[in-house]
């Protein structure tokens, strides 16, 4: 962990693709540490009647990796000042043992006062946007 | 059968304390799969400068969604959580959630619309310790998809 210091960024930088897998046992871990059983995120069978094409993964499973992305990039002595997404697309998981991939990059969107950074961040699966909006203030050493 | 727009403005009562512990923050880092130190070594937490391991940027999610569980499963906001997914999610942070925190946290719902044939909700979770310190507030829109058909 190494991490950026604000005299070190520049505007318009962009910071290279990390992908994150995403398994069933992701999921099923994601349900037990968050609490958030929701069966669509583990069962098929409810899934599939409710008209989604598999099991999907959290949204706030997707926003995790992203966070991780960040706060991996910003390194130990960063504090996340603010952080936010829209979920565009569901991030299907198939039951197999490859499941999906979250591909994350981002981009120095502008330098603020008190060493504050804001990051546009891109989450893609398969080629899909599975989220947009997605930014990051971050405040730098 | 669409949301209950009478919820918009209500606020819930804040939910017990919740007491942030450095063996959950360890599971939820493990969850996501992500293995930073500050998340589950309390001398490299220390030495970055914070008072113990800190949580992950998305862990008041956990705080949040334990508190507005309470409100989703009001009978009479109509929400059928199978058909839910989550539009979109924002946190603004005062600092870092750490071990040893106490904290509640209250939700409000700022608004109940039907767009197309869904119904979307949003609602703000504020989470301050149990002195008072306000620490992070949580906005989130969740879509009841077909909700509004």
């Amino acid at each position: 962990m190494t991490g950026v210091t604000y005299a070190d960024v520049e505007v318009g930088t962009e910071i290279p693709v990390v992908d994150y897998q995403v398994t069933r046992l992701s999921l099923i871990k994601y349900c037990g540490a968050s609490g958030d059983f929701n069966v669509i995120h583990w069962n098929e069978r409810i899934a599939k009647s409710v008209g989604l094409p598999d099991v999907i993964a959290h949204g706030m499973f997707t926003m995790a990796e992203a966070g991780r992305f960040v706060t991996d990039w910003a390194g130990p002595r960063a504090i996340v000042l603010e952080f936010g997404v829209r979920f565009s697309s569901p991030l299907v998981v198939p039951d197999d043992d490859i499941g999906g991939t979250i591909n994350v990059s981002g981009q120095i969107e502008e330098k603020l006062d008190g060493n504050r950074v804001a990051l546009a961040l891109t989450a893609r699966s398969a080629g899909t946007k599975v989220l947009t909006r997605a930014r990051a203030v971050v405040r730098l050493p | 059968m669409a949301i209950n727009p009478d919820f918009i403005g209500k606020t819930f009562p804040p939910s017990a304390p919740y007491e942030i512990s450095r063996v959950k923050l360890a599971e939820f880092a493990d969850a996501i799969g992500d293995p930073n130190p500050l998340y589950r070594d309390q001398a490299v937490a220390v030495g970055a400068g914070f008072p113990d391991v800190i949580a992950p940027p998305t862990f008041p999610i956990v705080i949040s969604m334990a508190s507005s569980g309470q409100a989703m499963a009001d009978p009479d906001l109509n929400l059928n959580y199978a058909m839910v997914v989550h539009g979109e999610q924002r946190f603004e942070y005062e600092r870092p959630l750490h071990a040893g925190d106490v904290v509640t946290a209250q939700v409000t719902i700022s608004d109940i619309r039907e767009i197309g044939r869904n119904s979307v909700m949003t609602t703000s979770t504020t989470i301050s310790t149990v002195a008072g310190e306000h620490v992070c507030t949580a906005h989130a829109t969740l879509v009841e998809r077909g909700g509004a058909a």
